[in-house]
This record gives structure tokens, sequence and C-alpha cells, in this order.
């Protein structure tokens, strides 16, 4: 089922969670909604599933407006975070829960509803479990139950907030992997939320970038990661180092010496420099690159981070060398970015 | 060989970093002893004097049946009526934000602070068949004070705080999203309140109950001044013994003391194993 947000506006006492956020979700895509806290990336997912209502614009599933539909006409499966499993239920009775409030004409018997449950445990790899508890469960097998209970009622979006955030990290990456085979095995369009950036690259189709309520960037993870499109996405998503810059005749200049990095789109003026620590070519003379006095260096696993004093201001920057690279050793180090994008002083 | 024994075999108390368990034991059972089983154990030692037969005459004599059951069916049918009143008095205090809730929030403490013979005289006074509520009710045949039914009432008002006060802690601690994971799946809220919410309170609801009922049991002041006290028909256990006391019938007053001793130690026991199930199906509140 298609999903299409359009121009959604949410406010909580006046205070925008949501400005105007359009978004269009294709059938059987996985799409992770990734933003710091407050970015109103769990707002937006409430809304997808009608447990808030929109202050304006309206949500779409295929061609039918939802806006105005009860969450329970709206047939979404929603997963939260600390599961909500109902604890006086068994594991079969929770799965089958939503079959099982249906208006008599479409509910189906108890024999087939208690097949199904199996079935959706068999799929969920707890087979067996149907009497358990709740309580009797670990965090990751209750997550699977709440996924299973979520797809027993055959949901036309699947909607998961922060599904993995309450497991500890093994147990997390072990999901995000069975998560995306059920997503590849089921087809079902599914939207989760997460803060966690390689949870977000890893599992999805699409990602969608947010930040205080509006979308910064939407695209793959080859998009996110190698073009992003504003300083937001730059320093959210991986490792970057930024460097305060001149803009003049088409080339980017810190105080009065060109670093022979071209800029030619960007206004004249000031800007900001933005490169990943590890895309960096070390030069040996200094004729045009970009050189800073040792300031520290890390070992950070496979490989050594320098920390440089740039300039007159000493700004510091970051970037990365092999551990064995002599340049860690030297008092003074040169160095280009080999990839780089330049953004206006005043929108970063 | 006893050191060994000793070291693999049954501890009486479980190796603990908090210190004081000696002490804080010793100092709990004393107190039960001085404060309850000495006095409880005085009213068995008092009624094995009385001898079997004789215990028996008095214990199947018919007022003491009729003032027993008296005694424990209006208990039971007032601590049913707050299980239902006390939830929805706890629902309305948890959920919703309202002017006066706080006041309203005082007010269901009232029963426990006020002396009960107080609350007794005002509710006879209101429910008199020329009181404010009574007048109301005579045309219609119901008579509330100095009947049965007067007797339910004051124990309602007693009991009243027991069952909010125990649910309404437990009520908070329920999830939100619980509720909103039931409405995706398609349940409406009367579904979600019988089937999700209301489950969760069961053990919460039943110790409510059992605090309530043996409050009512045990209550006194307040009944004796709007029941009408007629022997067979309107006298509580409680009034009975009270006066056997008067007639210096030492040993009637405890044979029947013993009695309601007994049947509300068996009721209490049935409704803790009730609720130790249903706490460890359930979850809330342990």
């Amino acid at each position: 089922m298609d999903v299409s947000i359009r121009k959604v506006r949410k406010e909580f006492d006046r205070f925008p969670a949501l400005r105007d956020v359009s978004l269009d979700i294709r059938s059987g895509e996985l799409i992770a909604l990734l933003g710091p806290s407050g970015s109103g990336k769990t707002t937006l997912l409430r809304l997808i599933a009608g447990l808030e209502r929109p202050t304006a614009g309206a949500i779409y599933f295929g061609d039918e407006d939802a806006s105005h539909k009860t969450v329970q006409e709206r047939n979404v499966g929603f997963v939260f975070q600390h599961y909500a499993l109902f604890r006086h239920m068994t594991v079969a009775d929770n799965i089958g829960f939503g079959l099982k409030v249906r208006p008599g004409a479409t509910r189906p018997t108890k024999t087939e509803i208690g097949r199904r449950a199996s079935e959706l445990l068999d799929l969920v790899q707890l087979s067996g479990l149907e009497k358990r508890y709740p309580a009797q469960l670990s965090g990751g097998q209750r997550q699977r139950v709440a996924l299973a209970r979520a797809l027993a009622i055959e949901p036309k979006v699947l909607l998961l907030d922060e599904p993995f955030g309450a497991l500890d990290a093994q147990v997390r990456r072990e999901l995000r992997r069975w998560l995306r085979e059920i997503h590849d095995a089921t087809g079902h369009t599914t939207v989760f939320v997460t803060h966690d950036q390689e949870e977000a690259l890893e599992l999805a189709d699409r990602v969608v970038v947010m930040s205080q309520g509006q979308i910064e960037q939407i695209g793959t993870a080859d998009d996110i990661y190698d073009t992003p499109n504003s300083p937001f996405v730059y320093g959210f998503i991986g490792e970057s180092s930024s460097l305060p810059v001149r803009i003049g005749n088409g080339e980017l200049w810190i105080a009065d010496r060109t670093i022979g990095l071209p800029a030619p789109d960007v206004a004249d003026g000031d800007a900001t420099l933005f490169f990943r620590p590890q895309d960096v070519e070390l030069l040996d003379g200094c004729g045009g690159c970009i050189a800073g006095t040792v300031a520290a260096t890390r070992r950070v696993a496979g490989t050594r981070r320098v920390e440089l004093e740039i300039g007159g201001e000493r700004q510091r920057v970051e970037i990365e060398l092999p551990v064995g690279h002599p340049a860690s050793q030297q008092s003074r180090v040169a160095f280009r970015p080999r990839r780089y994008r330049v953004f206006p002083a005043r929108a970063a | 060989m006893s050191d060994a024994a000793l070291a693999r075999g049954w501890h009486f108390r479980r190796p603990s970093v908090i210190p004081g368990f000696g002490l804080t034991l010793g100092f709990t059972i004393a107190y039960l002893t001085l404060i309850i089983l000495i006095p409880l154990s005085g009213v068995v030692w008092r009624t094995t004097g009385l001898g079997w037969t004789e215990f028996w005459a008095i214990a199947t004599d018919e007022r003491t049946v009729k003032s027993l059951q008296i005694s424990f069916g209006a208990s039971l049918i007032a601590a049913l009526v707050n299980v239902v009143f006390g939830v929805v008095v706890a629902w309305v205090l948890v959920r919703y934000r309202f002017p006066g809730r706080r006041i309203v929030d005082a007010v269901v403490d009232l029963p426990f602070a006020l002396p009960t013979a107080v609350a007794g005289i005002a509710l006879a006074a209101i429910y008199a068949p020329n009181g404010w509520v009574g007048q109301l009710l005579a045309p219609l045949g119901i008579k509330v004070a100095f009947t049965p039914l007067g007797i339910v009432v004051a124990l309602i008002f007693i009991g009243l705080p027991f069952v909010v006060r125990t649910v309404q802690p437990v009520m908070e601690e329920i999830d939100r999203e619980v509720e909103e994971v039931a409405a995706t799946l398609g349940a409406s809220r009367l579904q979600t309140v019988t089937r999700v919410v209301m489950p969760g309170l069961a053990p919460a609801v039943l110790t409510g109950f059992a605090l309530a009922f043996a409050r009512a049991v045990g209550e006194y002041g307040s009944v004796i001044f709007i029941a009408g006290n007629i022997p067979y028909v309107s006298e509580i256990a409680p009034l009975l013994i009270i006066i056997r006391l008067e007639e210096f019938n030492y040993a009637g007053a405890t044979a029947i003391a013993a009695i309601m001793l007994a049947i509300s130690f068996l009721m209490l026991f049935v409704i803790n194993l009730v609720q130790a199930w249903s706490r460890r199906r359930y979850g809330y509140g342990t």
C-alpha cells in the first residue's frame, strides 16, 4: 500500500513538532525515519498510525484520504519500543488479539485464530512458545511476539517505533537482519523510526533524515552518506570535519591563502567546508593545501585520528591516517580532502 | 560432618548484604505477638474453656447464626459494590484532569479519618425516612436506615477508600502504549477496557476487595447507629458480642468471636491464594 504524506503539520500546544512534511512511501518499501530526539520522527509515525491527528495536511493510504479515519479503521500494525504486550495473555492470545476483537461477521473461528498464531510464531522463529506469558520471555523474544501480533491483522502498513531500542547490541544486530528477512518474505510496506544511523543505513531501502520537525534529506544509504545535502546531514550521518572558509573567485580560501579546492557553484563570501576524516590525501609540500599543527592523536580501531589546529584561529579538524603512517609523528601535517562539500555560512 | 551438612544443607536465612535481619525479625515477631497473637489466642483459649457441647450450642444458636449471616453477607455485598464504584472512582482520578480533582482525591480518604460513629450518625440522619435522602426513597417503598440495607450503606462508606487506594497506583502504572496497541489491532474502546485494561487490574482489585471486606466484617461504630439492631434482622455479630459482654456472659462472647475469627481467617486465606495465582499470571502490582 502506497502511503502519501502531504504537507502535514502537527502542533502540540502551539509548539510545532512537524512543519509541513511531505513524503511518498512506495508499496513494499522499507523506510527508516532517522533523526535526533525531538526531530519529529515518532510524531510522524504516530500520525501515519492515526494515534495523533494532524493539525493540517493529509495522509493518503493508496488513493484514499485516511486523515480522518480512526486508528481502528486504518488497519496498521504498530510495534512499540517497549513491546506493549498484554501481560495477562499468553503469547498465542497476544498474537490472536487483533483477530479476536473483530466483529462476528469477519472474525475467524477459534481454531483458525490458533492456527494463524502458530503460523506467525513459526515466522518469528518462536515455535512452541504459545502457552508462555510475556513475563517469561526475553526482551528479544517479546519484540518478536509484538511483531507477530502486528502482522496477524495483515496490516496495510507496518510501523515500528524504535523497535530495537530497548535491546542489547548483539540481539539488536540479529533482529535487524531478521526484520529485513521478514520484510522481504511478507512484502509489507514498513516504516521504522530509529536514532541509530547504522541501523537505518543498513536496513532501509530509503532513509528519511529529519531534524527539528522537517525532512532534511530522503535517499538511499549511498545518497545519504556520499552526498549529504545539508550541513545537518553531513554532521549527523557518519564522521565529519568542518572548517570555516571563504569563497573568492570560485575557490576556497583560508585566511589569505587558497587551498587548491575549487567551489564553482557557491557564491562569494563566508562558507563552511565539510569533509570526511578518512577521505583526505596527505601532501608533502604545501602549495595549495590545508596545513595544521598536530594537537592530539588517538588510536581508533584500525586507524589513527589526528587532530590538527589550522591557521591563526586554531580551528580544530580531525583527519584519519593509517596506523603506521609517519605523518602522525610529525608536528605539522598538510592535507587536502579528496571529496568535500561547501555550504554558505548562513546555512551552517 | 555437621559442618559439611550445614554448608550444604538448608539455611534458615539466606546470606544477605543487608544487615539487621536478626534484629528486625525479632522486633517483628515480638510486636506481632504482643499486639495480635496474644490477644487472639486469648480469645481461642477462653473459648476452649467452654467445652464442645456448650460451644456448639452457642454457635448454632439462631441469633448467633443470623448475626454472622448479616455480618458476613452485608460485608460481602458492600465489598462487591465498593469494587465497582472504587474502580470507577480510581479511573476518574487517574485518567482525567478536571478542576477539583485534588479535592475529590482528598474526599476519598475521609472515611479513613472520620470517627465511624460520626459516619453512622450522619448516614442514619440522612437515610432515615424523614432524612434528606430517606424521604425521597420512602415513597418508592425503600427503607434504608434501621434495616440490613442500612448496614450495607454504612459498610460501603467505610470500605470505599480501601479499593480506591489499592487500585489507583496500579492503574497509574498501566502503560498508555498497551491501549494504543489494542486500538491499532482494531479493538474498540470498550473492548480495550474490558479485555486489556481490566484484566490487568485484577490482582489489585482483589486486594482492594479483601481489604474492604475485612474492614467491613470488623466494623462496629457506624453500623450500630444505622442498623436499628433488631435481633435476627439487623443485628451484626460484633454487636452481639458486646451484648453478651454486657450480660457478663464472657464465654458466649468469646465463642462468637472465635467463630468470626475462624471464618475471617479462612476467607482471607482463600483470597490470598487467588491473589497469588492471579499475580503470577498477570504481573501488574508485583
